[in-house]
């Protein structure tokens, strides 16, 4: 009972203003578009990230994934992955679990006393945004985008809707 | 208990003509020193004849006594007294204690069940419970992973368990039961989970299921005589439940039942409301989607039902009808009618014959509530009782991947679960409502058994051009359909009330306090913040002759979700963004009971 009670009075507190810490510590290679591809971008490390250009446009993924977030995760984990009573906020797992840890945590959920994170492994609405909704909290972790419904976006390309498609079935 | 026995007993011999095994209930809802009921009796008034603390003395109020309950989240419904015994419920695990008044509090008993703990995330928006119920000796828990339990009230020892649904397609619950006559009627939640609704019955002696009647599906499944059974006066004819879908849509057609139930014991009636359809994207769920979003009054012994009203057909934000009816007898046109009164998250108050179910009043019951102009009260049109839906705000006419700006009231209705009260002195009712509006963009998703089928991405803001609160108090005529007063609020009224004879009306905030308002005004009387942000229901109860008024805090809940972290404006720009109320800077998790009374 005790971790629980900690890891969720910590749930609420990260909902205060208190990113800046964990800002401070991201090395911004690990965010930093290296090359893009059919409208996804990657960093040097080949993982997804955001790509937010001087005028505030979101890559597409950003914005699915503020989308697909609001339907699926934000019953849990608030309103812009800023954390509720209930769950942490998950803007900040994103940038602390890198995309592999993320990834497994989503697939398979993981239990800490009575705080669960269920396994999303065989539900298509997230497994098929899993990469829209990572680097969406990515870039709302180290905020490099706002609060809120992105005001502009890239289109989608081709192949992102190919992609959609085919997983979704 | 023996002493309580007896006195009850006698109660019930006038009051019932026949004998049923919740005689002995229907004494103690009618005892206002007792707390028997979580919505203070079958009529769902949440009214209280007694009157020690009043208008006058109620600022004098003092903590008297406090109860931890162990478990740090959303603490909805209230404790029960019978007799000297209080029984207090908590969250998600579920556990139930009973508590001696004659001795501080002191825990007789305390009953925690073994439940998996993968039916918490299949819980949407927090792992609520909205408290016991108490019959014929027995304490009734429905837990979060529908089982339903009854417990000897004297020991805790378990009389029977039956099990309701199944957590592993999304099947929870948070509601209470009602127990009636020889039955306890449970209903069941997960709607987000593409659930479909069902209302059950089980034996209140021995816990084998009697009825079950599902929200939507064939007409043996929902219990409906397609002759007799009317919707607005008209048979409902064959099919009804499965006509208004496309395919075997029905199937997962959303429709659940975790409301707050109501009863007329001469009518042999019972009353509740059903949930959203499943998805929230209504692009992928053509027609009416019937008996969704529909106020229901079906027979106790059966579950047949007598009459329908679809408040929301085709629903396109969530406007869940699973909201209390609160019954009255009033005097309309001369004439006094037994009334069904009923705030719908859909954010209009309506007024029902509950006999005939025939609709009466249909208002707002907040002016800003814009997605339709009103309800067609002309019986002779073709869209009778339909809301005009207005194409702005259309969520369904605007179409998929189209972001629909502007909705009032948001998802969360203009009032949830949190139950209003009703004053038979001042023939108003009393409601916590919210304040808050919402943009709403849906979107194609697929179903798998047990995840959440949602479709819909949301975003929820303070209603614009208003006081900048996310919630009023307010008190409402039903027969005029009209506001007589409002309180505004920084946050949602996520706490249901209490009406007194004293005069005084009850109600709890999110950042924690408990209010006391004046029944005739609205004028406060009294405030204390409590160690968490109230969304329990306020109870009051006589112990040694001395009135008392307890209330649980434990923020959480969809408030909690919402609330927590602050609501943005995502049309206001950036200059807004984080210039709202976060309710995280008012208080945080608890689990609290605190029980007041007048000083000595």
């Amino acid at each position: 009972m005790k971790t629980m009670q900690l890891s969720l009075a910590l749930g609420l507190m990260v909902a205060l203003p208190l990113t800046a810490t964990a800002e401070d510590k991201i090395d911004p290679k690990t965010y930093e578009v290296a090359y893009s591809e059919d409208g996804r971008y990657y960093n040097h490390d080949d993982v997804p990230t955001f790509n937010v250009a001087e005028d505030g446009t979101v890559d597409w993924l950003t914005f699915s994934g503020f989308r697909r977030y609001h339907a699926e995760c934000h019953v849990c984990h608030g309103p812009d992955g800023e954390g509720s009573t209930y769950a942490p906020a998950i803007k900040n797992s994103a940038v602390e679990m890198g995309y592999d840890g993320f990834f497994e945590v989503v697939v398979n959920g993981r239990e800490n006393g009575n705080s669960v994170m269920p396994h999303f492994g065989d539900n298509r609405n997230v497994m098929c945004y899993l990469d829209d909704i990572y680097v969406y909290l990515k870039a709302r972790g180290v905020e490099a985008v706002p609060r809120g419904r992105p005001a502009k976006k890239e289109a989608k390309s081709d192949v992102i809707r190919e992609d959609e498609d085919a997983c979704m079935g | 208990m023996k002493k309580l026995t007896l006195f009850t007993s006698g109660i019930a011999l006038c009051a019932a003509t026949m004998a049923y095994a919740n005689d002995d209930l229907i004494g103690l809802i009618d005892d206002p020193n007792q707390w028997a009921i979580q919505t203070g009796d079958y009529k769902n008034q949440r009214y209280s004849e007694l009157d020690q603390i009043n208008a006058d003395n109620v600022g004098d109020l003092q903590v008297a006594w406090t109860f931890s309950t162990g478990v740090l989240r959303g603490h909805e419904g209230s404790p029960l007294v019978i007799g000297d015994v209080m029984f207090v419920h908590t969250p998600f695990p579920n556990i139930v204690y009973a508590l001696d008044l004659k001795n501080e509090g002191k825990i007789i008993w305390k009953y925690e069940p073994k439940q998996d703990p993968d039916v918490i995330p299949v819980m949407c928006c927090d792992t609520v419970n909205r408290g016991v119920a108490y019959a014929d000796g027995k304490i009734f828990l429905h837990q979060a992973d529908t089982k339903v339990v009854a417990l000897n009230a004297e020991t805790g020892a378990v009389e029977w368990e039956a099990q309701n649904g199944d957590p592993s397609i999304g099947e929870t619950n948070t509601a209470t039961v009602l127990p009636i006559k020889d039955k306890v009627i449970v209903g069941i939640s997960g709607g987000e989970f593409g659930v479909r609704g069902h209302t059950t019955a089980y034996d209140m002696a021995t816990g084998e299921q009697v009825w079950r009647a599902y929200s939507m599906g064939p007409d043996s499944d929902i219990l409906v005589d397609p002759e007799n059974t009317t919707h607005l006066g008209t048979p409902v004819g064959e099919n009804s439940g499965t006509n208004t879908w496309e395919g075997d849509q029905w199937m997962i057609g959303g429709g659940t039942t975790w409301g707050w139930y109501s009863a007329d014991l001469d009518e042999n009636l019972f009353y509740y409301g059903t949930g959203n359809p499943s998805t929230w994207n209504p692009a992928q769920r053509p027609g009416d989607n019937r008996w969704s979003m529909t106020l229901m009054a079906r027979d106790i012994d059966t579950g047949m039902a007598k009459w329908f009203y679809q408040m929301t057909p085709h629903d396109e934000w969530d406007y869940d009808g699973v909201n209390e009816n609160i019954l009255s007898e009033q005097m309309i046109d001369g004439e006094e009618r037994k009334l069904l009164t009923h705030f719908d998250r859909n954010g209009l108050g309506y007024t029902m014959d509950r006999v005939t179910g025939e609709l009466l009043v249909a208002e707002k019951f907040d002016p800003v509530v814009n997605w339709t102009t009103g309800v067609d009260m002309d019986p002779n049109s073709e869209t009778y009782g339909r809301p005009a839906v207005v194409a702005q705000y259309s969520t369904a006419q605007n179409g998929e991947d189209v972001n629909t700006t502007g909705v009032c009231p948001a998802a969360l209705g203009t009032k949830d679960q949190q139950p209003a009260a009703y004053s038979p002195k001042t023939e108003m009712f009393y409601v916590p409502t919210n304040h808050v509006c919402m943009d709403y963009e849906p979107f194609r998703v697929s179903y798998t058994a047990g995840q959440p089928y949602v479709g819909a991405t949301l975003a929820m803001y303070p209603a614009p051009d208003s006081h900048g609160g996310m919630g009023n108090f307010i008190a409402w005529d039903n027969i005029n359909g009209e506001i007589k007063w409002s309180i505004p609020e920084k946050f949602s009224v996520w706490s249901g009330a209490l009406a007194t004879a004293g005069d005084v009306v009850f109600y709890g905030t999110l950042e924690g306090h408990l209010k006391a308002v004046h029944a005739d005004t609205g004028e406060e009387l009294y405030r204390f913040k409590t160690p968490s942000g109230i969304i329990g229901n306020v109870m009051t109860y006589t112990s040694d002759g001395r009135q008392y008024v307890g209330i649980l805090s434990g923020v959480g809940g969809w408030a909690g979700i919402g609330l927590a972290a602050g609501l943005t404006n995502p049309n206001d720009g950036l200059g807004a963004v984080g210039g709202y109320a976060a309710l995280s800077d008012y208080t945080a998790l608890g689990g609290q009971l605190t029980v007041f009374a007048l000083p000595n």
